[in-house]
């Protein structure tokens, strides 16, 4: 994997938030997934968060672009609060890409189509502009010559590096990641971080919900510790692999590492 | 592919034993693989012994196909001369004699804009244009009035063309509206929810010939006086209403076979409901329902028959009304025979074009 660790690269200015989420909750029925939680993400900021299964932290993710809506508290992106206003939600998702755990490509269209959908319907770009747009991203995945394909013909690896591709052609703010390579044969996970790590080293925002710990080292600037809905630890990748200080937090390290 | 296997003789390529393939294997393995499918075959052999040969000699052999009624009295034979004699009454009803010609090419017009629209390098804009053009085309050459054509009411209206216009028209309009119902039925809004909830189930509970009945008896009396609804046009509301109801339940069908996934993915990128649906969810859901909408599609196509309780001419009520001529009396069997021929090659038709379509569409998974 890629050693070079890009937060020391570039420093992130911490006064301009892009992300606030302020006392949020939310509950599935009577079930409390999300308990106050309480995230401020820098423009630039690389975030990963980890904890157990069940623990929310998809959820909270997936929160942050309405996928799941809260019932409590508040969430701003990027000046935008995120209310039942249809029109708010939709702008804030056109701000925010989203990466899926199982890609989610458009099986009907070709890879290009599946990329260009975005860009030409909801920010209205010429479709010859779009097609181009969706090329170059594709070029940067390294996946141009499957254009025409379709997207059950591509590898699993090959389709999530599609599905980044896809949401990067909306030039987003943010980019979510919900646990890209957790569905992956193990020999693709490198080809879909190394995209990742790519473009952490180009500034994107991301909050990547994963278990790669190594991805969290050498990409985060802060890693969160989710378990029971709740934030229990924040820290820098350093301070939170050598130094963790919450027993919860060291248990579920022991069990990761081994 | 031949290069490589020719590099690889280790183990000699020999032929499978003389039973295993060929005619006589074909024979052992799907005819005669156990004694009680020797038994079913020897029967259905004997079977097909005393049924075709009698058949094809009534059919084709002592049977004559262009005479008059009396030459038919005196063979055994079927008269298929029928059919020719009455050919024009059967095709185009009540349709006045000397301008059935615009009937004629009304159909072929229909035809030709069907068999047009099948090709999937046709489906543009330019399309719709087409059709339009079309449709005003044949409601002129049928109903007249203008470009110095006679005015033929639509009451004398009968036979193919009124088929194939209750058909074409009533399967166009019920799948878009049922695929509003099938949404509506998916709504978060209650009240859209329960109307559809109850359109559906009502309509799915009533049968096709009292909707017909109604829309020609009880509807009526509920316009004020002196407004009248084409007959016509009251059965093809009916034919509408009704098969949209069991489109909506399919496309549903197809709808909930979606992963949430998809649904995800598209709001994710921005797209509002509208784009969400028509761009995503609906292209994949529909083809998932192509068999069973095609199932429907043919039904009503067939239903469509049923308008003759309410006295509308269709071709089947035409052929019908030959029979009750003295001089072709008796003769039901070959004219039952051409009208179900009729019917086949469009149901064929249709189900062939599902198929043809279906595997365009494919993309691998």
């Amino acid at each position: 994997m890629n050693q070079t660790s890009p937060n020391h690269i570039d420093p992130v200015e911490a006064d301009d938030t892009i992300i606030e989420i302020i006392g949020m909750h939310k509950w599935f029925g009577e079930f409390h997934v999300l308990k106050d939680i309480n995230l401020k993400v820098a423009r630039k900021e690389r975030i990963v968060i980890c904890g157990p299964s069940g623990s929310g932290k998809s959820t909270l993710i997936r929160c942050v672009n309405r996928l799941e809506e809260h019932q409590k508290g508040h969430i701003i992106v990027d000046g935008i609060e995120m209310n039942n206003n249809i029109k708010n939600i939709e702008k804030i998702r056109a701000e925010v890409g989203m990466v899926f755990q199982h890609f989610n490509l458009f099986p009907h269209l070709t890879i290009l189509d599946n990329l260009s959908l975005g860009p030409i319907w909801v920010r209205k770009v010429p479709r010859k502009e779009a097609e181009d747009a969706a090329m170059h991203y594709l070029e940067k995945v390294q996946i141009a010559e499957q254009a025409k394909k379709y997207p059950g013909q591509l590898s699993g690896g090959q389709q999530q590096r599609v599905a980044i591709a896809r949401s990067l052609c909306m030039a987003p703010k943010v980019m979510l990641f919900d646990e890209p390579t957790s569905a992956l044969d193990p020999e693709m996970i490198k080809e879909v971080l190394d995209v990742m790590i790519d473009l952490a080293q180009e500034g994107m925002t991301m909050i990547v919900v994963t278990h790669e710990m190594g991805f969290a080292k050498s990409v985060a600037h802060r890693v969160l510790f989710m378990d029971y809905g709740q934030i229990v630890e924040s820290n820098t990748p350093d301070e939170f692999f050598d130094n963790p200080r919450h027993d919860r937090t060291k248990l579920f390290l022991s069990q990761i590492l081994h | 592919m031949h290069s490589e296997r020719s590099q690889t003789p280790s183990v000699q390529e020999i032929r499978p034993p003389r039973t295993a393939i060929g005619v006589v294997g074909w024979l052992r393995a799907n005819l005669f693989s156990t004694w009680y499918n020797s038994l079913l075959t020897i029967a259905t052999l004997f079977l097909l012994w005393k049924v075709v040969p009698p058949f094809v000699r009534w059919a084709f052999i002592d049977s004559l196909w262009m005479s008059t009624s009396a030459e038919c009295k005196a063979v055994d034979g079927a008269c298929w001369s029928l059919i020719p004699a009455n050919i024009r009454f059967i095709l185009f009803g009540f349709y006045p004699y000397g301008e059935q010609w615009r009937p004629a090419i009304a159909v072929v017009v229909l035809v030709g804009l069907l068999v047009y629209s099948q090709y999937r390098r046709n489906w543009k804009k330019r399309l719709i244009h087409i059709w339009l053009v079309g449709l005003v085309g044949m409601g002129v050459l049928m109903q007249g009035g203008i470009l110095g054509l006679t005015p033929v009411e639509s009451t004398q209206w009968g036979g193919l063309p009124l088929t194939l216009l209750l058909a074409v028209f009533g399967l166009t309009a019920a799948y878009p509206l049922g695929i509003a119902l099938a949404l509506g039925r998916q709504s978060d809004m209650p009240a859209v929810k329960s109307l559809c909830v109850v359109y559906i189930e009502l309509i799915r509970g009533v049968p096709l010939i009292s909707m017909l009945f109604m829309s020609s008896v009880v509807f009526p009396l509920f316009l004020p006086e002196g407004v009248t609804v084409n007959k016509i046009l009251r059965a093809q509301v009916a034919i509408i209403l009704f098969t949209a109801a069991y489109i909506a339940e399919v496309v549903r069908g197809g709808l909930q076979g979606m992963s949430r996934g998809q649904y995800e993915a598209a709001q994710s990128l921005g797209l509002n409901y509208y784009q969400t649906m028509r761009l995503i969810i609906l292209p994949q859901a529909l083809k998932i329902v192509i068999p069973p909408s095609v199932s429907i599609l043919i039904s009503a196509f067939k239903d469509t028959s049923l308008v003759v309780i309410i006295a509308l001419y269709d071709l089947l009520k035409t052929t019908q009304s030959v029979l009750g001529d003295p001089r072709w009396m008796g003769y039901s069997a070959e004219a039952y025979i051409f009208l179900a021929l009729v019917y086949f090659v469009c149901c064929f038709y249709m189900s062939n074009f599902s198929r043809k379509l279906e595997r365009r569409l494919h993309t691998a998974r």
